[in-house]
């Protein structure tokens, strides 16, 4: 525990913007793949296991898009648009079948397509770890605001993140397909009986969800080592946010995301061997007084 | 009757089901006795994050068993390698390890296995009474500390405290040429990093006392983002950073920390640079880099190693890395052993190995050495150098010096309670 650098930096502007910059960096890439995560379980009520191999998935697809193309933002959008075609055929052929059975059988379905997923990465693009390099375009000084030291690219990743946010939030409540979306999450069985297809506004959702996944690998590309079972860590951290901003909530997501993403910056700071403690100590509180999460719907 | 015929014909292929199941189960043990095959037991990591450990083990320790197969084995015997995945885990190792003794008839373990399991595996093998030879732990306990060590164990890789000696004095020489005096540290948080970390910078401090050390940060292994703990270093404002991270973490650091500018006017030490995993992954590799040799095919800069770098690559269509090197010289040494011995039998080896040398591309004069006191491979070609974005990667590497890394070693061990 080291509070006198923590109390320094809170008194630092160059450190504040630093810090701060920090978190919502950590948080932006978090909410990617937790908004995925968050948005199947809202409405399909399953929990995605697999969703950090989507993410490594998304990861790999851009890796080769970018080799193929050398456009950093088309090999983003090649690894969002691959993995949310392959989540469908997941959805599809495995998951649908799973729905109505026990927690416990749609772990081992999601299990066993984790194993099989970093494996086929292995054939395909090898067991050593690869990297994709910064493209060009960010190859360049970084910005200094207040002092503190933010990087071009994470600018850029943090708009990013921050059009998904409003994507999605618009999409869910300004359009008939979002309000479709919630009358499933909220009552499939008066969905269907009014002739909506719940079948394929769930494999949608699950599709849309690997998407986020496969988008946000595709975008993190740059500053990550890509190697089988990449995608562990991040489902881990995605299920923290998931929990912190309720289960099914986007918003949430969103909230729980920076969150995290602001206890690792500044933790690291005055607790650097207690981050993860921090993080977890988190979840356990708002799971003790507000068990569903800080945006999450509570059971009536 | 048609029953009756029916009730043979279903015996009849009973019968003819168990024939051919009794064949093709005893087909290779009789086939085995007839061949004498010395077969050799490898655990080691061939999935997950660092399963590239476990093939270029593999592969290198496959290439000189080849070798020595095509030029006629020990008197027409030939070695078989049975290489199993432990998946990483240390109790998975064990269990391997054990299987491959008491199941698959294994004369010798040929352990590839990290530390963590390489501990695991070394028990197994006192336990069974085989002659083990560890290819990756670097861990220098293993074979240091009397407790630990064992009579039939052996150690070819790399040693931490070798690593940090040279390490050490290489730093503490370009501390002084460019006058770095706030020094920082950013390791992983495990045994491996914890252990090399203070065993660099203790050296560091020896070579050169004016250096202070103003802060570490020890980011998980295998972590995916290092943004905090460069942002930590960061507000350090240290001159220079120390690392022990590699394969993928070290990538992942240099690529994120690039951005923040960290490599701006500082100088970077980072012992597991210098190996083409890491050299090829980054694609960007910064000015003001400095690393200990992994393994460079220009690092001993001999046609030896330069040939076996070549034949390496032609055979598995990839670079040799550091562990790679490391099973080849073990699979050389026990080979040699096996020779001497006229045997593969493991006590008859033991005391062969004890002490003994080999020709190999590896050593830093053409020479490798099993040393008699603590069964661990020393003269091995061990340095440090800047490095360069291109091949060779480091053009004026400082070699290691055997006599200093020799008598301070004996000193670590007094400090120690070793000797």
């Amino acid at each position: 525990m080291d509070l006198n650098a923590l109390f320094e930096c809170l008194g630092s502007m160059s450190c504040i913007v630093t810090q701060t910059s920090t978190g919502l960096i950590v948080g932006a890439l978090l909410f990617l793949v937790a908004a995925g995560l968050t948005l199947i379980f809202g409405v399909l009520g399953v929990i995605n296991f697999a969703h950090g191999s989507f993410y490594m998935l998304g990861a790999y697809v851009a890796l080769s898009a970018y080799r193929i193309t050398d456009n950093y933002a088309l090999a983003a959008v090649a690894a969002g648009l691959g993995v949310g075609l392959f989540a469908l055929v997941f959805e599809r052929f495995f998951m649908r079948r799973v729905y109505k059975s026990d927690v416990l059988l749609q772990l081992l379905v999601c299990y066993a397509f984790i194993l099989i997923l970093d494996d086929v990465v292995k054939i395909v693009w090898g067991a050593e770890f690869q990297s994709m390099g910064m493209p060009k375009a960010f190859q360049q000084a970084p910005l200094f605001i207040g002092g503190g030291v933010v990087p071009v690219f994470y600018v850029y990743l943090m708009a990013a993140a921050g059009l998904i946010a409003g994507l999605l939030w618009f999409i869910l409540t300004r359009t008939r397909a979002g309000k479709i979306i919630r009358a499933a999450a909220q009552n499939p069985g008066m969905t269907s009986a009014l002739g909506l297809n719940t079948r394929l506004i769930y494999a949608s959702v699950f599709a849309f969800g690997g998407l986020l996944a496969g988008l946000a690998g595709g975008l993190a590309a740059p500053v990550r080592s890509m190697s089988p079972g990449m995608g562990f860590s991040i489902l881990i951290e995605s299920f923290i946010v998931t929990v912190i901003g309720g289960m099914g909530s986007v918003s949430g997501a969103l909230l729980g995301a920076l969150l995290i993403g602001l206890i690792r910056s500044f933790g690291s700071i005055g607790f650097p061997l207690f981050v993860e403690g921090i993080m977890f100590l988190a979840m356990g509180l708002i799971l003790v007084y507000k068990p569903s999460g800080l945006m999450g719907k509570g059971q009536s | 009757m048609q029953d009756n015929t029916q009730a043979q014909r279903r015996q009849l292929l009973k019968l003819g089901a168990s024939a051919v199941t009794t064949v093709a189960l005893s087909a290779p043990f009789i086939s085995r006795a007839q061949n004498k095959t010395i077969r050799i037991g490898m655990p080691t990591i061939l999935s997950g994050r660092v399963a590239m450990l476990g093939l270029s083990s593999s592969n290198a320790a496959t290439l000189e068993v080849e070798k020595f197969n095509a030029a006629g084995g020990l008197n027409g015997r030939k070695i078989e390698l049975v290489i199993r995945d432990s998946k990483g885990q240390p109790q998975e190792a064990a269990r391997v390890a054990r299987e491959l003794v008491t199941s698959e008839d294994c004369e010798i373990i040929l352990d590839a296995e990290a530390s963590s399991g390489g501990f695991a595996v070394h028990e197994v093998a006192r336990d069974l009474g085989v002659l083990v030879m560890h290819t990756c732990s670097e861990t220098s306990s293993l074979s240091a500390d009397p407790k630990i060590r064992t009579p039939l164990g052996f150690r070819c890789a790399r040693q931490g405290v070798h690593d940090a000696i040279v390490g050490g004095a290489y730093a503490a020489q370009v501390a002084k040429e460019k006058n770095l005096k706030r020094w920082m540290t950013v390791s992983p948080d495990y045994a491996y990093g914890r252990d090399t970390t203070a065993e660099f910078m203790e050296y560091l401090k020896l070579f050169n006392p004016s250096i202070e050390i103003v802060g570490d940060v020890w980011p998980k292994l295998f972590q995916a983002d290092y943004t905090e703990a460069i942002t930590r270093l960061l507000q350090g404002k240290p001159q220079a950073i120390y690392s022990a991270l590699w394969g993928g973490d070290l990538t992942s650091f240099i690529d994120q920390a690039g951005i923040y500018g960290l490599f701006n006017e500082r100088e970077f030490f980072a012992v597991n640079m210098a190996d083409y995993a890491v050299l090829t992954a980054v694609k960007n590799v910064p000015r003001g880099l400095h690393s200990g040799n992994r393994y460079l095919k220009s690092f001993p800069n001999t046609p030896a190693n330069t040939n076996w770098s070549n034949a390496y690559q032609a055979r598995f269509k990839d670079l040799p890395l550091n562990w790679a090197w490391q099973n080849a010289a073990a699979v050389q040494f026990l080979t040699s052993a096996m020779k001497k011995t006229n045997s593969a039998d493991g006590k008859k080896m033991a005391a062969a190995l004890r002490g003994m040398s080999i020709d190999s591309p590896f050593g830093s004069n053409g020479k490798l050495t099993m040393r008699a006191e603590d069964n661990t491979l020393v003269d091995y070609a061990v340095g440090w150098g800047s490095l360069e974005p291109k091949e060779p990667f480091m053009s004026k590497p400082s070699p290691g010096n055997w006599k200093q890394i020799t008598e301070l070693e004996v000193q670590w061990k007094k400090r120690k309670s070793y000797t």
